[in-house]
């Protein structure tokens, strides 16, 4: 009768049913980044990008990939994860997640994860579409692939905060359309930040996203407006701040099982 | 399975002052104190708001409890909920499905959700039982409400529990199903699943439970033997329709303390249903030789309202 120390195949249940819910629409889960990643450099790679000089020595298309993959890596994982909580908190299915024999750590594995490998693939899915446009010259691979996981479960931590937090579906846009979508524009996701004049420059610095774009630019071109090991800080910091909060709400029951 | 003595006289689910206060501040339970026997088929009655589903919902971990304990096999909820909720299933009151799941898929989800390793022979049982065999491939949201509530049962059962809740069974539930379902929880019983049921119904609880409690204002307020509450409750009620009015009592039928209602058209009689002499009989035919004669007669047992607030005040008044 008794689970043991890890419950295992709850975890793989989790990751099963939110794999098939992806699957279910794979085709405009992939279409979408597809398109999109093709009107980006069709609209800044070339009618923009062929009047603008290179930029830290990388071609202007080559510059927006990195930025491209953590615009869609951020949204996607941000819904990916606040859909999957949210949708059995709206329908009332959770009842059988919180009354299985599950720890909040293998709940979190189980959605986060398969949050994190449906936005890891679009990122990929968009650097090999921005391949066919641009050379794609990648300095240190795993390293960005390291980058990519590290930045894909903290923002699916996030999106889990965002799901369970919501109170409605229309709460579940409102963060990432307010905020992280905004952010992530001003955060040079398309730019240098030497391109900036002060004082703007200097208030860019207080937007964390820039640290983690340029971090991620960094395994490309070995090349970033600010300081990796400073870039690599603040991820870590942005991850464990998500990691506590998802840890008080299990341990509180916050708008779970109050 | 094997138990020594001392562990069958062990209640398998004990809740001591039990209770909870929700973030609105609304009070659900009261100190509510439980002792349900290994293998017995409890039956909670209670009117809707009363706690029932709180009750539920904290021995299974749904809803986190503000005070008290409760343990499952000896085994506390909180502090060992990995035992405890493995040993529970749970067959909630609302119908909520994954829509775009299949029956096969959706169960055997439950069954992982649970711990337990892959067992299509088990899942293929349980939905041969519920006659869900023939729709394993099914899009839940193309199902009939009844297959629904079959497919959380088929969820609850997946994981191979020795405790089950089942909230509100029979709500929304057509004859057919229920008697299959009522015919499963004898099934699991016989073979030792302890099963707890809520209902509103009287008639549901006299026909399955071995023991009845009462749960009332977030208070259990008695636990008895099913064949002692039954002769407790067996109050009814007898209306006549006269054919002619009348403005009094005739003082020939005083025996029968009757009561004259509807200005005069109804005459009341209650009676004990339990009893071996009812007095009707008796009084249809003093009825009839003093000439008055009714359109119409129908009985009516006491509702659970009414059971509720004679057994409150009785309460009141100890």
């Amino acid at each position: 009768m008794s689970v043991g120390s890890f419950n295992r195949h709850g975890v793989a249940a989790i990751y099963k049913f939110e794999m098939h819910r992806f699957a279910r629409t794979l085709w405009t889960g992939l279409a979408v980044p597809v398109i999109t990643t093709s009107l980006y450099f069709i609209v800044f790679g070339s009618a923009i990008g062929s009047r603008m000089t290179e930029v830290n020595g990388v071609s202007y298309g080559a510059f927006i990939v990195p930025g491209l993959m953590m615009l869609s890596l951020f949204t996607e994982s941000i819904f990916n994860a606040s859909f999957g909580i949210h949708m059995p908190r709206f329908t009332g299915t959770i009842y059988e997640l919180l009354s299985a024999p599950m720890s909040a750590f293998e709940t979190v594995l189980g959605y986060v994860g398969a949050a994190a490998t449906k936005s890891m693939t679009v990122a990929l899915v968009i650097l090999a579409t921005a391949n066919l446009f641009v050379d794609v010259h990648i300095a240190h691979p795993f390293l960005m692939i390291a980058y990519l996981l590290l930045m894909a479960a903290t923002f699916c931590l996030f999106g889990f905060i965002v799901g369970i937090w919501a109170k409605g579906f229309e709460q579940l846009q409102v963060i990432p359309l307010l905020v992280i979508t905004p952010l992530t524009f001003l955060g040079g996701a398309f730019y240098s930040l030497d391109m900036l004049p002060e004082p703007w420059r200097t208030i860019t610095l207080f937007n964390p996203i820039v640290y983690l774009i340029n971090g991620f630019r960094w395994t490309f071109y070995d090349t970033a407006d600010v300081a990796v090991e400073l870039s690599l800080g603040i991820t870590l910091l942005v991850f464990f701040v998500c990691l506590f909060v998802v840890r008080w709400i299990f341990k509180t029951g916050y708008r779970l099982k109050n | 399975m094997l138990q020594t003595s001392s562990a069958a006289a062990e209640p398998i689910v004990r809740v001591s002052g039990l209770s909870k206060i929700y973030v609105g501040g609304h009070q659900a339970l009261k100190s509510a104190d439980l002792e349900i026997r290994r293998g017995e088929i409890l039956a909670l009655l209670g009117p809707n708001g009363a706690g029932k589903t709180t009750l539920i919902s904290i021995i299974c971990g749904i809803v986190n409890p503000t005070s008290g304990t409760v343990t499952v096999d000896g085994h506390d909820i909180l502090r060992d909920y990995r035992y405890t909720r493995s040993a529970i299933g749970l067959v909630p009151q609302e119908l909520t499905t994954d829509a775009f799941e299949s029956v096969w898929s959706t169960v055997s989800l439950s069954r992982g959700l649970f711990g337990k390793s892959r067992n299509p022979a088990h899942i293929e049982k349980v939905l041969r039982d519920l006659s869900l065999w023939d729709k394993k491939d099914a899009k839940i949201k193309d199902l009939s409400g009844g297959m629904k509530r079959r497919v959380m049962i088929a969820k609850a059962l997946s994981h191979e529990p020795t405790v089950l809740f089942l909230d509100e069974p029979s709500a929304g539930v057509d004859v057919e199903l229920r008697r299959d379902m009522w015919q499963m929880v004898r099934d699991l019983r016989e073979s030792g699943v302890t099963i707890i049921l809520t209902t509103h119904y009287i008639e549901e609880a006299e026909e399955m439970a071995d023991r009845i409690g009462v749960i009332s204002k977030g208070e259990i307020i008695l636990v008895e033997e099913k064949t002692e509450l039954m002769q407790k409750l067996g109050k009814k009620e007898l209306t006549l329709s006269l054919s002619e009015p009348m403005t009094a009592i005739p003082a020939e039928l005083s025996d029968w303390q009757l009561d004259l209602r509807a200005d005069g058209n109804e005459l009341h009689y209650v009676f004990d249903g339990n009893a071996e002499r009812t007095g009707i009989p008796s009084l249809l035919r003093r009825m009839t030789d003093l000439g008055i004669g009714f359109k119409d007669l129908k009985t009516h047992q006491s509702s659970l309202e009414e059971i509720f607030v004679s057994l409150v005040s009785d309460r009141g008044r100890q």
